[in-house]
């Protein structure tokens, strides 16, 4: 792998840029391999990555059907955070947003991690009451969350609509200091390279269109580059992970569906953190581009069309300019959406499948950027050791027969 | 933007709407003797169709009315609605 650095960039300049080398190859899909990671998204690259370098299972297929980061890896808002809920939440998220940290390093490729801090907005004394509460377990989980008063959130976010008439007055907010935001077709590229320069064979526009099973079993893998015989494979396709199971012959708890987001003109620095509000049902920071990005619930009933509805992006767009009236005639210069992965209690799946040698990792719905990185780590241990960590052991398929579910729907409130 | 037929109060934008599941989903009888994974399976697991799916939908901002609605998930073209129960199902 090419070293990136600012001496190899002074010594590019001086060639005129001709040597860079590619940053991935792009191989012939061989006929075997040890494990095959279907779906190129940031999960999928991360698992290869983490299955080479800490597994040391380097004989890995990751298969795309399209471009890899061209799903929700390359869709989403960018937000990362840990301030979950639930300690078992906690723990999982906290080690991705610890990975994130040194992320840049490790892959010797700029993820432009801005830890700028994420607000959540309070807006009524009930909303104080729950954040409170809130509050204290994520203190009790060792996560840093700050109170700030409605004076220091109107510092955070310039603009914010403080007028005593507001149909959402500001009364004060909740802090994470280390959540911001990351480049999300950064991580993908930099996981991709990486897990490339250990072996790794990443193959595009190449979809998976069947499984090789016997007696319960994982033969091969059916593709529509030919069939691949290998003993393990891991499902990490996101919106299409109920395709592949179905494919494989069993169901998961997931529903698939829309979420949009959509950026403004660039504007000049308006502010530097991520700032939701759960009672408007938006959230909003700002891309190094200038961009205002922003976005807010799901299209509330099951698709695969990758396109939002306009009331949903009206709702949101509402909800932006009553909380910052002053970005009332900013012009919306894109709107897009993701098919994600829906899953009753708001938190991944990442463990065994039914059946033996086959792997998921899905349901992140919403909310699995920040979690790439730990996503990953924690299939590739998985695949690996035929057994979840324990920082996923909480979050595989048995919680739907066992009850024990990790609802994190009341604390994240809303997609990001 | 989808316009939907709501069967007692015609053509509506899709926003006066609810989804309310997919169709047919059977509560299990056996109930008392009933083992977790079936009940889990009633309960949580879905076909999540890619392509042609029945669906229950609620004209929650109109008449609250229920009925079934044939939608492709991909396309979101609407090929039949019927009222709930016309389609021989509860
Ligand atoms: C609008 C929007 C905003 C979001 N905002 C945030 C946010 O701010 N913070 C956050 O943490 N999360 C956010 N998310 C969620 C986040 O994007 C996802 O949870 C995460 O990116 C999922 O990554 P992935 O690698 O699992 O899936 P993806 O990136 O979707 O990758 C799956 C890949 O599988 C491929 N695939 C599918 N079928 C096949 C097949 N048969 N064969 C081969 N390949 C196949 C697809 O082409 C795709 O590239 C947002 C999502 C959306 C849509
Ligand atoms: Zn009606």
């Amino acid at each position: 792998m090419q070293h990136y650095s600012v001496m190899s960039l002074a010594r590019n300049a001086f060639s005129r840029h001709q040597g860079w080398q590619q940053a991935w190859r792009s191989p012939d899909l061989k006929k075997e391999y040890d494990v095959v990671i279907i779906g190129g998204g940031g999960h999928g690259l991360a698992t290869a990555y983490y299955l080479a370098k800490e597994q040391g299972i380097s004989n890995v297929a990751v298969i795309e059907a399209g471009w890899i980061g061209g799903g929700n890896t390359g869709r989403n808002t960018s937000v990362v955070r840990s301030n979950y809920l639930f300690p078992e939440s906690a723990k999982f998220y906290d080690f991705s947003l610890k990975l994130f940290e040194g992320m840049s390093r490790e892959l010797n490729f700029n993820v432009m991690l801005r830890q700028a801090g994420m607000v959540s907005l309070l807006h009524s004394r009930h909303d104080v009451e729950a954040m409170r509460r809130n509050l204290n377990a994520m203190h009790m989980n060792g996560i840093d969350a700050d109170w700030i008063d409605a004076d220091e959130v109107a510092r955070l976010a310039p603009g914010i609509n403080r007028s005593p008439a507001a149909r959402y007055p500001i009364l004060g907010g909740i802090v994470q200091k280390r959540g911001g935001i990351a480049r999300h077709d950064g991580v993908a590229w930099g996981y991709a390279r990486a897990a490339d320069a250990l072996g790794v064979d990443i193959i595009q526009q190449c979809a998976v269109t069947g499984f090789d099973i016997r007696n319960g079993r994982l033969r091969g893998v059916e593709t529509t580059c030919g069939r691949i015989t290998t003993g393990k494979a891991a499902i990490a396709v996101a919106g299409h992970s109920s395709v592949l199971a179905g494919m494989a012959g069993f169901r998961l708890p997931v529903t698939s569906m829309a979420l949009q987001a959509c950026v403004s003109e660039p504007l000049k620095p308006v502010f530097d953190a991520t700032i939701l509000s759960p009672s408007a049902g938006i959230y909003i920071s700002q891309s190094d581009k200038g961009e205002m990005i922003m976005g807010g619930g799901l299209d509330m009933y099951p698709s695969y069309a990758q396109r939002g509805n306009i009331a949903t992006l009206e709702g949101v767009i509402a909800g932006v300019v009553e909380i910052f009236p002053r970005l009332s005639r900013v012009k919306l210069m894109r709107q897009w959406a993701g098919i994600v992965d829906i899953v009753h209690d708001s938190s991944p799946i990442i463990g065994l499948t039914p059946v033996k040698g086959l792997y998921i990792n899905c349901g992140f719905g919403t909310g699995g950027f920040k979690a790439t990185p730990a996503g990953g780590w924690t299939l590739a241990y998985t695949v690996a050791h035929n057994r979840p960590h324990p920082l996923n052991e909480p979050f595989t398929l048995k919680r739907f027969e066992t009850g024990a579910f990790i609802d994190e729907m009341g604390a994240a409130g809303i997609s990001h | 933007m989808m316009t939907i037929t709501c069967p007692w109060c015609g053509k509506r934008r899709e926003n006066e709407f609810t989804y309310g599941g997919p169709v047919p989903l059977a509560r299990p009888d056996n109930r008392g003797d009933i083992s977790d994974k079936a009940w889990a399976e009633y309960l949580f697991m879905r076909d999540n169709v890619k392509g042609i799916a029945r669906e229950r939908w609620c004209h929650s901002h109109g008449c609250g009315q229920w009925f079934t609605m044939r939608r492709d998930t991909v396309t979101h073209k609407i090929h039949s609605i019927e009222k709930t129960g016309d389609a021989g199902e509860p």
